[in-house]
């Protein structure tokens, strides 16, 4: 049964074609694809998918169930994933399954991990493990106060991308083990494994068990969800995680434009249209 | 990929705070479907681009599924899909370009990115069959005023002949209905308003003689603001009505007067108006006037067509597809400043 992965929730645009055999096989990686570029989601995505179905030598409507991670992540990207893979699976009539995209780095660690990632804004999305098992909700919070939380709850390593952001704030944290991926970081492409090359590589036990990912791996998330896309379950609505909400402030009531004392009246109006009209496309745009 | 002879287009249109999805299949409407999230915005007094973006992600599928419910058909019956591509808000944008990629991929069907305004053109085939080579169009909305002239929709880029230097006609709408006390979107009270009132205060009609088809509405939203101004101020109540009529008169004025001599400037003889504010009844009222005595020929679709929607995109692609243009590559940007 084929499974096309995604996620979009950190730098890294990844994509998988899984596919999930009987329980002593358990997943198999048949391809994926990982690029490094926080800005280009949008771009890359839609390529991506096509060349990974093109390498695993899969038409798209073999593909029987879609996995997204649903975030916590930068919004912009994060949506550029969700409704891709919402739409890809609603084309196909096939079902789209969310999962945290944290668990994606989280659930291939052991003992009390913190995974974390970059927020922006000088803050990091966060969650707690426990042998590679969630505990609780994913957070947002500023770096020092994450690390304060994590350390309260008897954990010594961090993992993610988004705890090297922040040496300072991590520095008393373990990092993962060295030999994983973690020479990912930087820009450019990294192909797994697909149907003509090392597939062997990936798929030995699984090709899921390997070294911690350093971001959510699009192919440990479709193992997350397997047992439930192998019984047919309802995947539920497919919601994002953004743990914010919008920025937008209601606004007062309209400035005067009527100077209370004497000014150079034609400057001054202009300024002020400048100035609204800039206020306009950092807040709101009229319809 | 197949070409049929009347292909189905599937229509995306995401740029601001409408998700719409339009079907189209030879220059047939089949399906028109739209959500809106103008409601959550309303009380901040202009579209939130976050919301606006998060709206669409939620409505984006719902809304190609009503679409294809409503005519009948499956995602497998598309033979190509149209999305806008820019200009609008780069958020909302990204939704409906990412969700035409992913149709078009698990379809393997053609993608078009096409232009929102080009698109705003484009709708008006679906009521009045093909327009005439060339044509003008004016596009006003909130975040347009654009005067163009369209060569061949499916063929040649349109040409920009003026748009507003400053605020668009819509965006000067809301700010006087937010002086005046009314609701976000400004547009419908101050016309309800209007038709009570008498357009007999001197508002400036700014750029109106200077030769170009540029517009400026800014000046006259603060016009609008220092007269009501000086009304508080002195204690007189504000004749709301009167203060409507006589700015929606200078915003229709202007807009008429440039539209029709830049038809006769470029020997055109049909004008095709567009966008939310052509929803309005004294531009509509006035451009037929003015129209019909410089004899030309005005084309407006009706207001469910003028405002944001699926179906003209749809509309586009369909021109485009059945004229041979070679599709967008997979890797379309979403491009808020998307030049014609």
């Amino acid at each position: 049964m084929l499974v096309l992965a995604l996620d979009t929730s950190t730098a890294a645009c990844a994509v998988a074609l899984v596919e999930l055999g009987a329980p002593p096989a358990g997943p198999l990686v048949r391809a994926s694809r990982v690029v490094w570029d926080a800005r280009r989601h949008g771009e890359l995505l839609a390529p991506m998918m096509r060349d990974v179905l093109a390498a695993a030598g899969v038409r798209p409507p073999e593909v029987r169930a879609v996995v997204v991670g649903a975030g916590p992540g930068p919004f912009t990207s994060l949506r550029v994933g969700m409704v891709t893979g919402a739409a890809f699976a609603a084309a196909l009539g096939v079902p789209a399954y969310g999962v945290c995209s944290l668990d994606g780095i989280g659930a291939a660690t052991t003992g009390p991990v913190g995974v974390i990632t970059d927020a922006r804004r000088r803050e990091v999305f966060w969650a707690r493990y426990q042998d590679g098992t969630r505990v609780g909700e994913p957070g947002v919070g500023a770096p020092a106060t994450v690390a304060a939380d994590l350390r309260a709850a008897g954990v010594e390593r961090v993992t993610g991308p988004g705890a090297g952001l922040y040496p300072d704030a991590f520095a008393g944290f373990g990092t993962p083990p060295a030999g994983g991926p973690g020479e990912l970081t930087g820009s450019g492409e990294q192909s797994g494994s697909d149907a003509q090359g090392g597939s062997g590589a990936q798929s030995g036990s699984g090709g899921l068990s390997g070294a911690e990912p350093e971001y959510p791996a699009p192919e440990v998330l479709a193992r997350l969800v397997a047992a439930d896309i192998v019984a047919g379950r309802d995947p539920g609505p497919l919601t994002p995680r953004y743990l914010r909400r919008p920025d937008a402030a209601e606004p007062r009531g309209p400035k005067a434009v009527t100077a209370s004392r004497p000014e150079p009246v034609r400057s001054a109006t202009a300024a002020t249209g400048t100035a609204s009209a800039g206020a306009a496309s950092a807040g709101t745009m009229p319809v | 990929m197949r070409t049929p002879a009347r292909p189905l287009v599937l229509g995306i249109e995401t740029s601001c705070d409408e998700t719409g999805v339009g079907l189209v299949r030879g220059g047939e409407l089949l399906a028109d479907a739209l959500a809106s999230s103008v409601d959550e915005h309303a009380r901040y007094g202009g579209v939130v681009p976050e919301i606006a973006a998060r709206a669409h992600l939620e409505a984006m599928v719902p809304t190609i599924e009503l679409a294809l419910d409503r005519a009948g058909l499956h995602p497998r019956d598309v033979d190509a899909v149209a999305v806008t591509s820019g200009p609008g808000l780069a958020g909302a944008l990204l939704v409906g370009v990412a969700a035409a990629k992913a149709y078009a991929l698990a379809l393997g069907v053609p993608l078009h990115g096409v232009h929102h305004l080009a698109a705003h053109v484009a709708v008006d085939t679906l009521e009045h069959g093909p327009l005439p080579r060339p044509a003008v169009a004016l596009l006003v909305s909130g975040g347009h005023s654009s005067l163009l002239l369209v060569p061949d929709l499916a063929a040649e880029p349109v040409e920009s002949l003026g748009a507003t230097v400053d605020d668009a006609a819509g965006e000067a709408y809301d700010k006087v209905a937010r002086l005046l006390g009314m609701p976000f979107p400004g547009g419908p009270p101050i016309d309800a308003a209007a038709r009570e009132g008498s357009p007999h205060i001197p508002f400036p009609r700014a750029k109106a003689g200077d030769g170009t088809f540029d517009f400026s509405f800014s000046g006259l939203k603060t016009a609008v603001a220092r007269w009501v101004e000086a009304r508080r101020r002195a204690g007189e109540p504000v004749p709301v009505a009167d203060v409507a009529a006589s700015f929606q008169e200078a915003v229709a004025d202007v807009l008429t007067a440039k539209a029709v001599a830049a038809c006769r400037a470029h020997g055109v003889d049909t004008l095709v108006v567009g966008g939310g504010v052509a929803a309005n009844s004294r531009l509509r009222a006035l451009a037929a006037l003015r129209c019909e005595a410089a004899g030309i020929t005005l084309r407006i679709p009706r207001p469910g067509l003028c405002t944001d929607n699926g179906a003209m995109v749809a509309a586009l692609g369909s021109l485009r597809v059945e004229a041979g243009v070679e599709p967008s590559p997979l890797d379309l940007p979403a491009s808020s400043t998307l030049a014609l």
